[in-house]
C-alpha cells in the first residue's frame, strides 16, 4: 500500500526540474493487469494520458471541403516512482491495441527496458509486444501474472511457448502485490545492465555491425 | 475564476473548445523535442496567468512544480499532442522551463544511472 497521503493539497514530493527522468514500459495484452502492476508500485494513483490519432484517408478519398477526419483515442496509463529528487522513474503501460505502433515508438524512445506481462490463458496476446521489443533490441523481462496462484505451466514451458532467447528472464509474479512487482522491476534493471555490459564488451562486433548498416 | 490547477469545465459538459482550436490547428511541434518524460515547470504562474489564454493558465498552474509532459496532459485532460504545442508556446515565451528526459547514448550505456534506478527500486 502506498503510504503517501491522497490529499491533493499535500502531493508527494515530486522531482526537481534538473532531475533525470527515465522510463520503463509495461506491456502485454488487454486486461492482463498492466495498470494493476503500475498501481502496485507507483507513488501516485496511475494517471491516464490520451493521444488523438487522425485516421487519414490515404489519398483515396477526396476530403477537400469536408475535412472531418475520423479520430481515434489511444489511452496510456502510467505511474511514477521518485527515487530521489534527482532521479524519477516513470512506468508506462503500452496501449492494449497493437495497431497503434506509432504510439509504441514514442513510448519506446529512450526507455530503459520493458516488462511483458503475460496471462498463460491468453499467451498469444503478448506475441506482438515481444516481437516489437526484440526488433527494437529493447531489453525486456517476461512476468507471468499468476492471478489466483493457479499456475498450470512452469517457467520452462512458458519460455518454450513464447520462443524467447534463453537469457531473457521469465518470472512468475502477482501484479497486485507490491513486493512481487518490485522484484520484477529489480530483475528488469539487472537484465538491462547485463545486456548493456554485454554490448559494451563487444565493441568490435558492434563496430562491424554498424559499419554494415 | 478557476482555482489553482483546476480545469474550468467538467467532464459531463465535454470540452467547450475543440482541442485543436486551442493550438490554432497545430498538432505537431518539434521546437523543443518534448516527449512523454520531459520535465516542465512554470515560472511565476501568478504573474503569467494574467497574460495568457485560460487554457494556457491551467497548464501553468498544473506544472507549478516539476512534472512530466505526460502528467500535465493527464491532469488537464487534453490529448498529448495538443499539450505539447501549448507547452512549446509557453517555453517560447519563457513562462515554462524544461529538461529533456534521459536518452541513451549509443555504445556508452549509462551504468551509473541504471545502478541508481536499481538501488532505488530495491529500497522501495
Amino acid at each position: 500500500m502506498v503510504s503517501a497521503s491522497s490529499n491533493p493539497s499535500s502531493p508527494v514530493a515530486g522531482p526537481a526540474i534538473d532531475a533525470i527522468a527515465v522510463k520503463v514500459l509495461i506491456s502485454g495484452g488487454f486486461g492482463v493487469g498492466k495498470t494493476t502492476l503500475v498501481s502496485a508500485v507507483s507513488e501516485i494513483v496511475p494517471l491516464r494520458t490520451e493521444e488523438l490519432i487522425t485516421e487519414l484517408s490515404n489519398g483515396v478519398d477526396d476530403v477537400s471541403g469536408i475535412e472531418d477526419k475520423s479520430t481515434t483515442t489511444v489511452a496510456m496509463d502510467f505511474g511514477r516512482i521518485t527515487i530521489n529528487p534527482e532521479l524519477v522513474l516513470y512506468l508506462f503501460g503500452t496501449p492494449g491495441q497493437d495497431r497503434f505502433w506509432f504510439m509504441w515508438d514514442e513510448l519506446a524512445r529512450g526507455a530503459l527496458g520493458a516488462i511483458v506481462l503475460v496471462d498463460t490463458r491468453r499467451l498469444d496476446a503478448c506475441f506482438a509486444a515481444i516481437d516489437y521489443f526484440e526488433q527494437r533490441q529493447l531489453p525486456f523481462v517476461v512476468g507471468v501474472n499468476c492471478f489466483d496462484g493457479d499456475q498450470l505451466y512452469d517457467v520452462d514451458e512458458i519460455r518454450a511457448a513464447l520462443d524467447i532467447d534463453s537469457f531473457v528472464p521469465v518470472i512468475l509474479c502477482d501484479a497486485r502485490e507490491r513486493d512481487s512487482t518490485k522484484e520484477l522491476l529489480v530483475k528488469l534493471m539487472e537484465h538491462v545492465m547485463a545486456t548493456s555490459r554485454l554490448a559494451d564488451s563487444v565493441p568490435a562486433q558492434q563496430a562491424r555491425s554498424s559499419a554494415a548498416t | 475564476m478557476a482555482s489553482r490547477g483546476e480545469v474550468w469545465f467538467d467532464d459531463a459538459a465535454g470540452p467547450l473548445v475543440r482541442p485543436y482550436a486551442l493550438t490554432r490547428g497545430r498538432t505537431q511541434d518539434d521546437r523543443y523535442g518534448l516527449d512523454l518524460v520531459t520535465l516542465v515547470v512554470s515560472v511565476q504562474p501568478a504573474v503569467h496567468e494574467r497574460i495568457v489564454e485560460p487554457e494556457y493558465a491551467d497548464v501553468l498552474w498544473v506544472c507549478e512544480h516539476p512534472l512530466s509532459v505526460a502528467e500535465v496532459a493527464a491532469k488537464i485532460d487534453l490529448p498529448l499532442c495538443v499539450v505539447k504545442v501549448m507547452l512549446a508556446d509557453l517555453i517560447e515565451r519563457n513562462y515554462v522551463i524544461y529538461r529533456t528526459g534521459w536518452q541513451p547514448v549509443r555504445n556508452t550505456p549509462d551504468m551509473d544511472t541504471m545502478q541508481k534506478v536499481l538501488d532505488g527500486i530495491r529500497k522501495l
